[in-house]
């Protein structure tokens, strides 16, 4: 009954808030079926999103699982001091900051080659049986692909024998690929670049269909070969895009993976494979030290959500779409 | 091929096709031949495959392995786990994410702007190992089934591609259901279920290869309960006893050898070849059909340029 009249005279200020609650009542019975079909999946998202932010208390506790929340010894920052104060810790850190980084300028580089690579072909048939292939290291999981991985890698693997036939090293001198530990980098982002190489053509692949055909044929008329009109046409075509997607991912920096590290990590190369999740699950379960496990997660978490702030801000001042 | 007709076509550009062909079947090669390896060795005899030299075909053809790996009680009840858990999680995730999609599609709704922000925030944190953990213990899902559904029941990606499909589709056809007197859940049921089908074939395909796939919420959660282990949790139980053996598969043998070997027995070595191919092959017999569809989605779901 109210609704009509507060809609038909909006002037009336004086009881603006008891109004707009009524109002909002009103239209929340109304649409009550929406309601029905989404408030619980809002409180789904509180308890299981929202409500383990709780469990960043015990950061600054020293953390007994026995006590309640009101007896635990609070101790303030210094699990954090000793976490910057830790060589593990901080060999750790430049383990994840390395590996992100590489996965971030090879997974870039290799993808944009790739859909240029691809967007070049003009057999519809072969193009659409290449970027099949290429999706499927894709979708299987890490736990499948660290399988291969390790044979691949292995002393009777392909690669050792590839190299014996093509005489680099004498059979008995196989390369323990995954026991020398500064090779692990190269490893995790090669295995990286196999997996998703094909899956992150799609977003360029994508952009470069919007690209107007007219470009082309104007180049072409102008004389400019095929190489000019990747430089000169299809790279700026996708340029937006790849602007985006470049800021946004340095909001990830610290997200270097979880899975592959731990899949193919091993007592050998652990001080070039473990990364703050490793570190983090370690202490966590392992060793039951929670409050020092807690508070390197919430470092990571932190940083990673003043970055990508930062990073969703600066595409959008860039004048790019966000994400979002 | 039509510009073929209007330009001839020069030298170099004869050269950079060919070149180009040749990339890409090496691109194809490199990506298929692990799994072409992996299965010759999984259907090669066992103690044969020790010998090494096993390459893109089994030199001593056998089911054995596959048998062996069926037999095994562990096995075929994870992989009946690893089953139950993609069905059910695929369905709850699809119609809870639709659902959830089309009220914040729906312009004229309340909690719209709320419920968009409070899902799109949580791209940007999340508790960690340990708060998640202790949540799932006091909440008693440690040791249960429901562990592998819960907590990833609605992903913000899924649902803010679903939403766009929504809001691109004809205003006319979601009116004509109001014009009918058809309920917001009506309208939803049989109007907007049956047009989204595209966009739901691609959170079905996320879904159901994220619920198959998954191996660390049965580890972190289940790993002391047999009987809700799945197959990847398997297949990466058999790959750490292989790694902390330095993963050399010569060494796998040798532990076989030890455990007295006879003829036809299996090895760690075949099991896990066999293991990998029967975890992955569910998933390489689906993605193929659904890519016209995924790709949509993920340029959906990626950067609108």
């Amino acid at each position: 009954m109210n609704t009509k009249t507060i809609l038909a005279t909006p002037e009336i200020k004086t009881d603006q808030k008891p109004a707009g609650l009524r109002l909002f009542l009103t239209k929340l019975v109304k649409q009550r079926v929406l309601v029905f079909m989404s408030v619980p999946f809002l409180i789904w998202l509180f308890i299981f999103k929202y409500l383990p932010l709780w469990g960043w208390t015990i950061a600054f506790q020293d953390y007994r699982p026995a006590l309640g929340f009101w007896d635990q010894k609070w101790i303030g920052f210094s699990h954090f001091k000793f976490l910057f104060g830790d060589e593990r810790f901080l060999r750790v850190l430049r383990n994840t900051l390395a590996m992100s980084s590489i996965n971030l300028i090879l997974g870039f580089l290799t993808a944009i080659v790739l859909a240029l690579l691809l967007n070049e072909i003009r057999q519809v048939a072969f193009k659409r049986i290449v970027q099949t292939v290429s999706y499927l290291p894709h979708f299987i999981s890490w736990v499948v692909a660290a399988s291969i991985i390790q044979t691949t890698l292995s002393p009777d693997g392909i690669i050792n024998q590839l190299l014996i036939w093509a005489g680099f090293i004498d059979k008995g001198q196989e390369f323990l690929f995954l026991g020398i530990p500064h090779f692990f980098w190269g490893i995790f982002g090669a295995s990286s670049v196999w997996k998703d190489i094909g899956w992150n053509t799609i977003v360029y692949l994508a952009a470069m269909t919007t690209i107007d055909p007219s470009q082309y044929e104007a180049a072409e008329m102008d004389g400019a070969g095929r190489f000019k009109r990747m430089f000169y046409i299809t790279l700026p075509g996708i340029k937006s895009v790849v602007v985006v997607l470049l800021i946004m991912n340095i909001g990830y920096l610290l997200e270097s993976g979880f899975e592959p590290q731990y899949l193919l990590g091993n007592g050998m190369n652990v001080d070039y494979s473990e990364n703050i999740d490793i570190f983090v699950l370690k202490y966590g379960i392992a060793q039951s030290n929670f409050s020092l496990s807690i508070a390197a997660g919430m470092f990571k978490t932190i940083v990673s959500f003043i970055l990508l702030f930062v990073a969703n801000s600066v595409a959008k001042r860039a004048g790019e779409s966000r994400l979002f | 091929m039509e510009k073929r007709n209007r330009i001839r076509t020069s030298r170099g550009d004869r050269v950079f096709e060919i070149c180009n062909f040749i990339f890409m079947i090496l691109l194809m090669i490199v990506t298929l031949y692990p799994f072409i390896n992996i299965l010759a060795v999984s259907l090669n005899d066992a103690q044969d495959s020790i010998k090494g030299g096993i390459y893109l075909f089994p030199r001593a053809l056998t089911l054995d392995n596959y048998q062996y790996v069926f037999k095994e009680a562990t096995i075929f009840h994870a992989t009946l786990i690893s089953i139950l858990r993609t069905v059910i999680g695929t369905v709850v995730t699809v119609l809870g994410s639709a659902m959830v999609a089309y009220t914040i599609s729906r312009q004229d709704y309340v909690l719209r702007k709320f419920i968009t922000i409070a899902f799109i925030l949580t791209m940007y944190f999340n508790g960690g190992l340990i708060p998640n953990y202790l949540l799932m213990r006091d909440m008693n899902l440690v040791g249960s089934f429901w562990v592998y559904i819960l907590p990833g029941l609605i992903g913000v990606f899924n649902l803010i591609i679903i939403r766009s499909f929504i809001e691109n589709l004809p205003e006319s056809i979601l009116e004509s259901g109001k014009i009918d007197g058809a309920g917001d859940f009506k309208t939803f049921i049989s109007i907007v279920l049956p047009l989204t089908m595209p966009v739901l074939a691609t959170v079905a395909l996320f879904s159901g290869v994220y619920q198959w796939n998954s191996w660390f919420d049965v580890f972190l959660y289940n790993s002391s309960k047999i009987n809700l282990s799945t197959l990847q949790y398997e297949l990466q139980k058999i790959l750490q006893n292989s790694t902390a053996t330095a993963g050399t598969s010569s060494m796998d043998g040798m532990i076989n050898g030890a455990n007295g070997s006879q003829q036809g027995a299996v090895t760690p070595l075949s099991i896990r070849a066999t293991m990998t191919i029967v975890a992955s092959v569910p998933i390489i017999m689906v993605y193929p059909f659904l890519q016209k569809y995924f790709v949509k989605g993920m340029m959906v779901g990626g950067v609108k340029g």
